[in-house]
């Protein structure tokens, strides 16, 4: 598909020097990993996830949360209603929140809708994937691999960026700077 | 057309008799109802409790007699809360100083059937060492939630599993075993710490 589209582009562009395929993919490949390293998002259709991240959790821990923006560009509701980990033996979607001093917590059973034109922020205190029977502790610094199950866009391949313990958002370190908790 | 007004006055009511139902449900089943005061406002939480350290060691609360702690109840099963306020309490024993060693900090397993002595040493060991984990018999646990007016659920996940619901706060007692505050989960770490400063200051 994209090769045919490098290879053969329209015809007001054949009158200028045109990139070589190689050229052309390359400059596709730098911008590609760059935005990676930048943003570190992944997309799907008209969903977009953003830095997916999680905790570096004690020893011994059995679960571990993972939290993400997930952007819905389109004109429909999408859902997201399950996905895997390769660091852990299931997952499933919750929502958390502390109330009069007590932390409760209760799967989302239907799945978490985004609407159209509108993003889903999954976070501490608030709604985050539950990583059930960890294969191994997670380290600051590392990732991991996961996919989302998504209703309508399928299933999409992301990356979540380990964090401190006490992280309390994406790319914070030690989480140090951090006033209060979100819930 | 007049009917159809009727009939929505009807339906708005009705929704106003179930939504102050709901309300009231909530309230009496609110589990942070302020804290009661026995006699000379001495608030009637903590009491005796019996229960074994992560280190197998048995700890009474007679054993805590003469110096302040703070108590926190939650599960290793925990992906948020737990591991969050146990990081904190950590970093508040670190700002401390030498202090700290003044504070005994208390985490008390609601879920002693998966958290054995043997977990909880391991668990413990990514935070602060001078964070004492316990546990216990199902009844031994029941009597020091209902001391401290903590509660605790088991919510089903999928399959056998659950998670749990839990106070979330950190309970703290002076050096007589009184109670005398909480850390909020949501408040600020400077609070937190202001209060832990006051709390072993005496």
């Amino acid at each position: 598909m994209s090769n045919h589209l490098v290879g053969r582009p329209a015809a007001p562009f054949r009158r200028a020097r045109r990139p070589s395929l190689t050229e052309a993919l390359l400059a596709a490949a730098l911008t590609l990993s760059a935005g990676a390293a930048l943003a570190h998002d992944f997309r799907a259709g008209a969903l977009t996830i953003d830095q997916p991240w999680s905790r570096a959790t004690p020893a011994g821990a059995q679960v571990a949360g993972g939290f993400m923006t997930i952007r819905n560009a389109g004109p429909a509701e999408d859902r997201l209603i399950g996905g895997a980990s390769e660091i852990a033996g299931r997952l499933e979607i919750h929502e958390m929140g502390v109330v009069d001093g007590v932390m409760r917590m209760r799967p989302v059973e239907q799945g978490l809708a985004i609407k159209p034109g509108e993003a889903v922020e999954l976070k501490p205190g608030s709604y985050h994937i539950m990583f059930f029977e960890l294969k191994r502790q997670l380290k600051q610094g590392e990732r991991f691999k996961g996919e989302l199950q998504f209703e309508k866009a399928g299933t999409i391949p992301v990356e979540f960026a380990v964090e401190s313990i006490g992280a309390q958002g994406a790319g914070q370190g030690s989480g140090a700077a951090h006033q209060g908790h979100g819930g | 057309m007049r009917k159809l007004r009727i009939a929505l006055w009807g339906l708005l009511a009705a929704a106003a008799v179930a939504a102050a139902g709901l309300a009231w449900q909530a309230s009496r089943g609110a589990p942070n109802a302020p804290v009661r005061t026995a006699g000379a406002g001495i608030a009637a939480v903590g009491g005796p409790f019996r229960l074994t350290t992560h280190e197998g060691k048995t700890l009474s609360s007679a054993d805590l007699a003469g110096r302040p702690f703070a108590v926190f109840f939650g599960f290793t099963h925990c992906p948020d809360v737990c591991p969050t306020t146990l990081f904190e309490l950590s970093e508040h024993l670190k700002a401390l100083g030498p202090r700290g060693d003044d504070l005994r900090v208390l985490f008390i397993t609601v879920d002693p059937e998966r958290d054995t002595r043997e977990l909880l040493a391991t668990y413990l060991s990514s935070f602060d060492p001078r964070i004492i984990g316990l546990t216990g018999t199902r009844e031994e646990i029941d009597a020091v939630t209902v001391a401290y007016k903590a509660t605790y659920m088991k919510v089903r996940t999928s399959g056998d599993d659950y998670t749990m619901n839990h106070t979330a706060s950190v309970y703290l007692m002076d050096a007589r075993g009184r109670f005398v505050g909480v850390l909020d989960y949501q408040e600020p770490r400077e609070t937190q710490l202001q209060k832990l400063r006051r709390l072993v200051a005496g």
